[in-house]
């Protein structure tokens, strides 16, 4: 499917769709794999208001568009270049720590940003967000709290957590970027300015680690290309998972 | 009863899919009743969460339920805003919750102090109770043990 897209306000709210649905899908893969049965719950739970979320931004951003797809559209048949996900979310689960260190950059990037959605001059995408912000204050208050135990945790925990930022961070950079779809939404005040998100993102993070002695590394590589479509390796064998029912049996329901 | 009214009191009777000793009327998931100009049945309701799957089984119901009746023209709408809240369970919805073994929500208002008293146990009604998780086994519940009865217990988390 070739992506047609006119309107810069659909280009983003599929942006936010794409996030909410490779990080749901992430999320989910430790259905029956977490290390409690309570964060087995926790994690598929936090996946389903992820994926209730994403529902709702693929069905704005179908009226924008006005190609009139359906959610199953957006998600089963576009090919990973036509995916606008950051790089972050699309970061395999690797071990409890780095789930949980990708849960704590994405939901502090996810709360900030429904927060400053409630005020979009969008009715539909306000609404949204005035629902999703109340569900993503549980999922960083679930990461807040792991950070903490793990970072200051054991010897054990707290390497694994220092690995964690080590890796992911990099991929923050990402989530702040500015570009023609970025000014257009908001200069009409359909979305807040990244980089405003990105300072109040930054106080919660770093006072977050410094709690669990922990502290974010200097960036010496910056990675991007999400938003062009250009993602890394782990990004295209979980698109093939996620579809492969799908299109192996076109238009199957449940 | 006019034909509006007697439509709504059947929907309200409505048993929600996760929760059946509530109606949706209880849970505050139906917002509202009423009958367009073109003499169509229209259904207004809110999801409690983004995710939540039980939504598809209410619209399906309500559809149903108001077709039986004898009006086959029905629109469900889903209406996002205002988001749903807690504070729209009623009266008869947190009696029916507690008696079902779910602490029911807290009353929120404005005031978020009020979440910093205790959840009653449901078994023994002490207020000695401390969370345990809180994600459980729906969308809109944690999980508590009571220090008193020992107890774990759901609890319908304030939302």
């Amino acid at each position: 499917m070739t992506l047609v897209v006119a309107d810069a306000a659909a280009v983003y709210t599929l942006r936010v769709a794409d996030d909410c649905l490779v990080l749901s899908h992430r999320l989910a893969q430790w259905s029956s794999l977490a290390p409690t049965l309570e964060d087995d719950i926790a994690l598929t739970n936090i996946a389903l208001d992820l994926l209730g979320q994403a529902r709702a931004m693929y069905a704005r951003t179908a009226e924008l568009d006005g190609t009139g797809r359906s959610e199953d559209d957006y998600v089963f048949l576009r090919d990973e270049r036509e995916f606008v996900n950051c790089l972050l979310v699309e970061q395999e689960n690797g071990d409890f720590a780095m789930t949980i260190v990708r849960q704590l950059l994405c939901s502090t990037f996810h709360l900030a940003q429904w927060q400053a959605l409630e005020r979009s001059t969008d009715e539909q995408v306000a609404a949204i967000a005035a629902k999703a912000v109340k569900e993503s204050t549980y999922h960083r208050d679930h990461a807040t709290d792991w950070t903490m135990r793990l970072g200051d945790g054991t010897d054990e925990s707290h390497q694994r957590m220092e690995t964690a930022l080590a890796t992911l961070c990099p991929y923050t950079t990402e989530l702040f970027e500015t570009d023609d779809v970025n000014r257009d939404v908001v200069a009409r005040r359909i979305a807040p300015d990244p980089a405003i998100l990105g300072l109040e993102w930054e106080a919660y993070i770093d006072k977050v680690l410094s709690a669990a002695t922990l502290q974010r590394p200097e960036g010496t590589w910056t990675p991007t290309g999400g938003r062009r479509g250009l993602h890394t390796e782990p990004f295209g064998y979980m698109v093939a998972e996620m579809q492969h029912l799908h299109r192996s049996h076109p238009g199957q329901t449940w | 009863m006019t034909g509006v009214e007697e439509i709504r009191h059947i929907v309200g009777g409505i048993p929600d899919p996760e929760l059946p000793a509530l109606t949706i009327e209880d849970l505050g998931i139906l917002r509202d009743v009423r009958v367009d100009a073109a003499g169509a049945i229209v259904v207004d309701i809110t999801p409690t969460y983004s995710g939540c799957p039980a939504l598809e089984v209410i619209r399906e119901d309500v559809e149903r339920s108001i077709r039986e009746r004898g009006y086959p023209d029905v629109t469900v709408r889903v209406v996002l805003s205002p988001a749903w809240t807690t504070d729209w369970l009623t009266d008869a919805g947190r009696r029916k919750l507690l008696e079902y073994g779910i602490a029911p929500p807290r009353a929120r208002s404005a005031d978020l102090q009020l979440l910093e008293l205790g959840v009653a146990c449901p078994t023994c009604g002490s207020a000695h109770t401390g969370e345990v998780a809180h994600f459980g086994a729906t969308q809109c519940q944690a999980v508590r043990t009571c220090s008193d009865c020992r107890e774990t217990f759901p609890h319908f988390k304030e939302h």
